[in-house]
């Protein structure tokens, strides 16, 4: 069990500055997931965390001590990869059983530990199997019970998910999340997917061109961003940008009539923010903002329909109820409700508030 | 013609197709030409020195004399033993070097690397006959001469090993060797445990490769040897011809014994040749 602090963290590769000198706090138990597109240098964050890149500014703090020049091996850590990493050439038991290769334990101990690691996992029927012989979710396991009986202060994970399928990996988030409810030790999870780190998380850490654009919880995350970005990054579909302008207190969008917001300070343009969910097909019941476009594709997903419309130069997408399927072509109103607009500077794309 | 029934017309002419038919006796005229010599020498041993010009290939009066004369003679036994030492150490020596520079040339990051690979690959370009004469010099100062360190010291490792290796280990994903750095393995236990097991295809081909070099190799040997006790099996059974007169069906003894090791590894690790040699030829 350990904190993990990250003070001013920088990493470069040759001329090249891959992390900006980053701050985070990560507590003891806590579940933290980084997440970004590619290349925005989490991978490289928690791999500095590791041990297996060098840090080339900044300070790294594990259980209060600074570990910057310490090896892997003595950050007392455990990481699941990618790709597992779990050796073809042995037995799941084997696999589960060289996290412990350099340990002092007795075997009975080393025995009993892969045991119950197999246990947890489920995977008590397979110690013998070779990893050819196994399946994706499976291997995964492997590799998650090789980081687990070693009992270390942290798990760090690689886009541990990233190889398997849809339902696959549902069923993994839960088993991981569920995992660490059980073992409360640390973790630090990277991935790609927004909905695996708002599942999952305690914490989000945002990142983006080797900076931290936003810590919080994932509510925290989904109802204030703190830019375009975050905005956009956070939920599913994404968030729907539209430009407008802000004068004399009051919001005017190109083609939409908007009523009864109380609006932040700002005068000149602005990118109004409104999630799919929040821009429903239909006449408006209230204030807000409504508007009329024309449909370009649905989406029904049983549930609820996605609806994708042009209004004027912009291209959006609404929610309209399950049964409801607009026909492509024809023309639909739609509105969202006070509350759900989120505006942004356009410029410097950060948040102004929410109207 | 439709591409169907053209399809339909090769299927069933599988059989007759000319070009099988070209393929397949070129192949057998290619077989008889390596096999016949093999078993002349097979047919030779089996004869009485009389009998050495009788061309037939089954011998009018087969004896197994000269086997009993040779496998007798306290001499040949020694340079087996010294062809059977030499290959045997000159092999596992490759494998450990070969693959220790090979894993290191591909799995770590340092100043000059490229540099000494290259300069390890460029040795490739210089043939044997050319290094002779440094080995020769180096072994006449160092007193390395007339020695089995001497045989061996050229072969310890190879260059081209050394690629084979480097090819293979830039195949093995660097979240093998990263998990077990993160497990607290050291480097050489990394390369040993981990790395090592998962290119054993290109160990087998090199120790094939290395063991029948160092088995059949004869120029060397030849030169750096002056004692008998040291020859090995090829410039033993060479040295029969020396003495007083040609003795071919002995030598052809030797030859014979001295073959099975080689077919022995051919016959029994056929799949790991073919394959090495497919590995070596796409990886080269």
């Amino acid at each position: 069990m350990a904190k993990i602090e990250l003070q001013k963290l920088v990493k470069e590769y040759g001329k090249t500055r891959a992390v900006h000198g980053i701050d985070l706090t990560i507590e003891d138990g806590e579940f933290v997931v980084f997440v970004g597109p590619s290349g925005c240098g989490k991978s490289t964050t928690l791999r500095m965390i590791a041990g297996l890149e060098d840090i080339s500014g900044g300070n790294l703090l594990i259980g209060g001590e600074v570990v910057n020049q310490r090896e892997p091996k003595q950050r007392n850590i455990a990481m699941v990869f990618q790709n597992y990493a779990i050796y073809p050439h042995m037995t799941v038991g084997q696999n589960i059983g060289f996290g412990l290769y350099t340990s002092k334990l007795s075997k009975a101990e080393k025995q009993k530990r892969i045991e119950e690691a197999g246990k947890t996992l489920g995977l008590e029927k397979l110690l013998d199997r070779r990893p050819a012989a196994l399946s994706g979710g499976q291997r995964q396991r492997v590799a998650i019970g090789r980081a687990m009986v070693r009992d270390p202060a942290a798990f760090l994970f690689d886009e541990p998910l990233s190889n398997l399928d849809a339902q696959l990996r549902s069923q993994m988030r839960m088993e991981i999340k569920s995992l660490h409810r059980r073992l409360g030790t640390t973790i630090v999870y990277v991935t790609h997917d927004q909905v695996e780190a708002m599942t999952m998380a305690d914490k989000i850490v945002v990142m983006r061109d080797g900076n931290i654009l936003q810590v919080g919880s994932p509510t925290d995350l989904y109802e204030n961003p703190v830019d375009v970005f975050t905005a956009r990054f956070i939920g599913s579909p994404s968030m729907n940008m539209v430009e407008g302008t802000i004068a004399g207190g009051n919001l005017s969008v190109e083609g939409a009539a908007i009523s009864g917001l109380t609006l932040p300070a700002h005068e000149g343009k602005a990118l109004i923010g409104v999630r799919p969910h929040d821009l429903v097909v239909g006449e408006a019941t209230g204030a807000g903002l409504s508007a009329t476009g024309t449909v370009e594709a649905v989406e029904p997903l049983g549930s609820e329909t996605l609806v994708h419309l042009t209004m004027g130069k912009a291209q959006v997408i609404a929610t309209a109820p399950g049964r409801v399927v607009p026909a492509i072509g024809s023309a639909v109103s739609v509105h969202a409700g006070v509350g759900s607009l989120y505006l942004f500077d356009a410029v410097s794309e950060k948040a102004l508030g929410r109207a | 013609m439709t591409m169907a029934s053209t399809k339909e017309l090769a299927a069933n002419s599988r059989d007759i197709r000319p070009g099988r038919i070209i393929t397949w006796t070129l192949l057998l005229i290619g077989g008889l030409i390596m096999i016949t010599p093999l078993l002349f020498m097979f047919s030779t041993s089996l004869k009485t020195s009389g009998q050495v010009y009788d061309l037939r290939l089954i011998p009018a009066a087969p004896t197994l004399d000269n086997y009993i004369k040779v496998l007798g003679d306290g001499r040949f036994m020694q340079w087996f033993f010294n062809s059977t030492l030499i290959a045997v150490t000159v092999t596992i020596s490759n494998v450990f070097f070969d693959s220790l520079v090979g894993y290191t040339l591909a799995k770590f990051e340092f100043r000059g690397r490229y540099f000494i690979f290259l300069a390890i690959l460029s040795t490739l370009m210089i043939p044997t006959e050319m290094l002779v004469i440094p080995w020769y010099l180096m072994s006449s100062q160092l007193g390395w001469l007339n020695s089995y360190w001497g045989i061996m010291f050229p072969g310890m490792m190879t260059a081209f090993g050394t690629f084979l290796m480097k090819q293979f280990f830039e195949g093995v994903p660097n979240d093998f060797l990263e998990a077990a750095r993160v497990d607290g393995l050291n480097e050489f236990t990394i390369w040993w445990k981990i790395a090592m097991p998962m290119v054993v295809p290109a160990i087998s081909a090199l120790a094939i490769f290395t063991f029948l070099g160092n088995w059949t190799a004869f120029f060397w040997p030849l030169i750096v040897t002056t004692s008998k006790e040291l020859y090995t099996l090829p410039v033993g059974i060479s040295s029969f011809s020396a003495e007083a007169s040609i003795q071919w069906e002995l030598i052809m003894t030797g030859a014979a014994i001295g073959t099975i090791p080689t077919l022995l590894v051919f016959l029994l690790l056929q799949r790991y040749i073919v394959r090495g040699v497919m590995l070596a030829g796409l990886k080269g």
